[in-house]
């Protein structure tokens, strides 16, 4: 985040995403379970967190002045192990592991097992709480580090998320920026049918946020609004970023039945039969990938 | 008769034998800890004064973070603040923590291994006139059986304060099971605290070792006491530390006796008595009797009506140790 985001970085960093993508694909397929649309519709956010705007050392997860990044919605660990894979954190063929016996990539993420993991997490609601916690530590030792959050909108359901939010309203946590993945699905349904959120927005203002939006498969306009984050110093920041679940993947796009499951392990009214989705997600995603690459040149 | 290498209160069974709350122990142990220690931290849940950290606010102000009443969002803090290298101790009532916030502490401390210090106030019947909704009688229970948990009772306010000074010092997650009520006094501050078991009352011969946890652990030396009288000899044992459980010295003292009696502020299933009955089962099957709340909640009423109600008294222990001698 200290360098600019020059077009050249810019064009990394939307090439790298659709390369995460393909690998969440082939992560996904591997493992047999486990969930798809979330960690597509956030590829472009891990890439910019892992590739530009966290200060962190993948060979030396512990150093002390790291941002921080807590990952609140577990479900959505393919796409961070994909990008902490990409950027050096374990071999990219360990991805192969994930939600196998002997794995240090769990089926929701520990980092009992996996260092560079600040938060083990599943069970939704408690990712802002643990990282105030984080945020009021480095405030007693004074360190500058930059605490990050990543939450779902639907785990804005959960009683303990607003107990968080209440927390740092009240005690101005300014050093904390959450980002909540505002794709409006969840497992049983599209948000405003099962619970409703909105006005979202207006709840957060409500209870003493910096409230920013935007779309969150703009690498570039993503990467502008945390920097504008970072400049509100009176409040704890929230930016609600409105991503397409399933992003890349037609078939998959906005539709909830494929919040929980992989490629390949069920029939899905409206996509390609069990056995050809894998394929054809991928062949979509070279597809693209190959769009950036000329559009690029 | 008392142990005397333990060098326990010798007014133990005077009409004017000091009473305190372990609460008190534990507001003392905090302050302490808090002055020798620049990352002890403490939150409560608007539960400071009948806690007992009010005196740690007053003098560490910066340390300290009132939660309101959210025990969830307190107990993840908490889990925050100890990956960061903070030593966190959430204080709030047991049946909110950790009964309300259970799947908090479950994942975000102890899967973690966070040293976060969960203190659990007004346990047991001891809350006696705010009825069962505040009185916790399963925390034991539901904080055992976490892998490599560490949840430790303290049978008064001098051992209250040895424990959790002792818990603040250890690295790891820690449950601390304090209660409301005023409870003897039994120890001393030169009685000895490692987390092994104690007999607190010895005899020559003895045909059932009591085991007995917090301030139970009283009705057992007085049922001892009078047993003794009508010539009945019993051992009894302060288990401090359920878990860890000093399995060894547990199975040294029922090899004498053969028998055993399990006596707590709790419900028998879960606590004290089912760590004990796993283990004997295991490694040596003996008689036993249990002392504790048999499958019912209590109600309202003085500590010492519910305990007289609910057969957690010297008159229950005298007759289950009367009962378990007849099964040997």
């Amino acid at each position: 985040m200290d360098t600019e985001l020059t077009e050249a970085k810019l064009f990394e960093l939307n090439d790298l995403a659709v390369k995460a993508r393909q690998l969440v694909i082939e992560t996904l397929v591997e493992a047999g379970s486990g969930h798809s649309a979330g960690p597509l519709g956030m590829a472009d956010i891990f890439v910019a967190f892992y590739f530009h705007i966290l200060k962190h050392d993948p060979k030396n997860p512990e150093w002390n002045d790291r941002d921080k990044l807590v990952l609140s919605n577990g479900h959505i660990c393919p796409i961070q192990y994909v990008t902490m894979a990409m950027a050096g954190y374990f071999p990219i063929e360990e991805l192969k592991t994930l939600r196998k016996i002997n794995s240090r990539l769990q089926g929701h993420p520990s980092r009992h097992y996996l260092p560079g993991l600040e938060t083990s997490s599943g069970p939704l609601g408690e990712g802002i709480s643990q990282a105030i916690g984080l945020a009021l530590a480095a405030k007693l030792d004074k360190n500058k580090q930059y605490i990050y959050c990543i939450a779902s909108d639907g785990e804005h359901q959960e009683g303990n998320t607003w107990e968080a939010i209440m927390y740092a309203g009240k005690n101005k946590i300014n050093n904390l920026t959450v980002i909540v993945d505002r794709n409006n699905i969840q497992i049983d349904g599209f948000t405003e049918d099962i619970m409703p959120l909105e006005p979202f927005k207006d709840k957060y203002e409500s209870f003493g946020w910096y409230v920013l939006e935007v779309d969150g498969n703009n690498i570039h306009a993503f990467e502008e609004t945390v920097r504008e984050a970072r400049a509100i110093f009176n409040k704890p920041t929230v930016i609600i970023a409105h991503t397409i679940p399933g992003k890349g993947v037609d078939f998959m796009e906005r539709n909830y039945l494929w919040h929980g499951n992989p490629p390949d392990v069920v029939e899905v009214p409206g996509s390609p039969a069990k056995g050809d989705q894998a394929k054809i997600a991928l062949a979509e995603l070279r597809t693209l990938q190959g769009k950036i690459e000329s559009e690029h040149q | 008769m008392l142990n005397p290498n333990l060098k326990l209160n010798s007014k133990i069974f005077d009409e004017d034998v000091e009473k305190k709350a372990t609460r008190e122990g534990f507001g003392k142990a905090i302050v302490s800890l808090g002055e020798k220690d620049q990352n002890v931290v403490v939150l409560t849940a608007d539960l400071s004064e009948s806690t007992r950290t009010e005196e740690f606010a007053q003098k560490f102000p910066d340390r300290f973070f009132e939660c309101g009443v959210a025990e969830q969002n307190m107990a993840a803090i908490a889990a925050g603040l100890a990956i960061a290298g903070k030593v966190p101790f959430i204080s709030s009532y047991a049946t909110f923590s950790p009964g309300k916030n259970w799947e908090t502490i479950r994942t975000t401390a102890v899967y973690n291994q966070a040293n976060v210090k969960v203190a659990g106030h007004h346990s047991g019947i001891m809350t006696g006139p705010d009825g069962c909704t505040h009185q916790a009688t399963e925390d034991i229970a539901i904080t055992r059986c976490w892998p490599k948990m560490t949840v430790l009772v303290p049978c008064d306010s001098i051992e209250s304060q040895k424990i959790t000074t002792w818990a603040g010092e250890y690295k790891g997650p820690v449950y601390l099971r304090y209660s409301r009520d005023k409870s003897v006094v039994m120890t001393t501050e030169e009685t000895p605290y490692d987390g092994k078991v104690q007999e607190f009352w010895i005899s020559e011969n003895p045909q059932v070792t009591i085991f007995a946890t917090g301030h139970e652990l009283y009705y057992g030396l007085l049922a001892a006491k009078e047993l003794e009288s009508a010539g009945i000899m019993v051992n009894v044992v302060n288990v401090a530390s359920i878990k860890p459980l000093d399995e060894i010295g547990i199975l040294e003292l029922v090899n004498k006796t053969g028998a055993a009696i399990s006596v707590e502020d709790h419900q028998v299933a879960g606590g004290l008595g089912g760590a004990l009955a796993e283990l004997f089962v295991a490694k040596k099957p003996i008689p036993m009797e249990f002392i504790g709340l048999q499958n019912t909640f209590a109600e309202s009423g003085s500590p010492k009506d519910i305990i007289e109600k609910y057969g957690m008294g010297k008159t229950a222990i005298m007759e289950a140790v009367k009962k378990v001698i007849t099964r040997k």
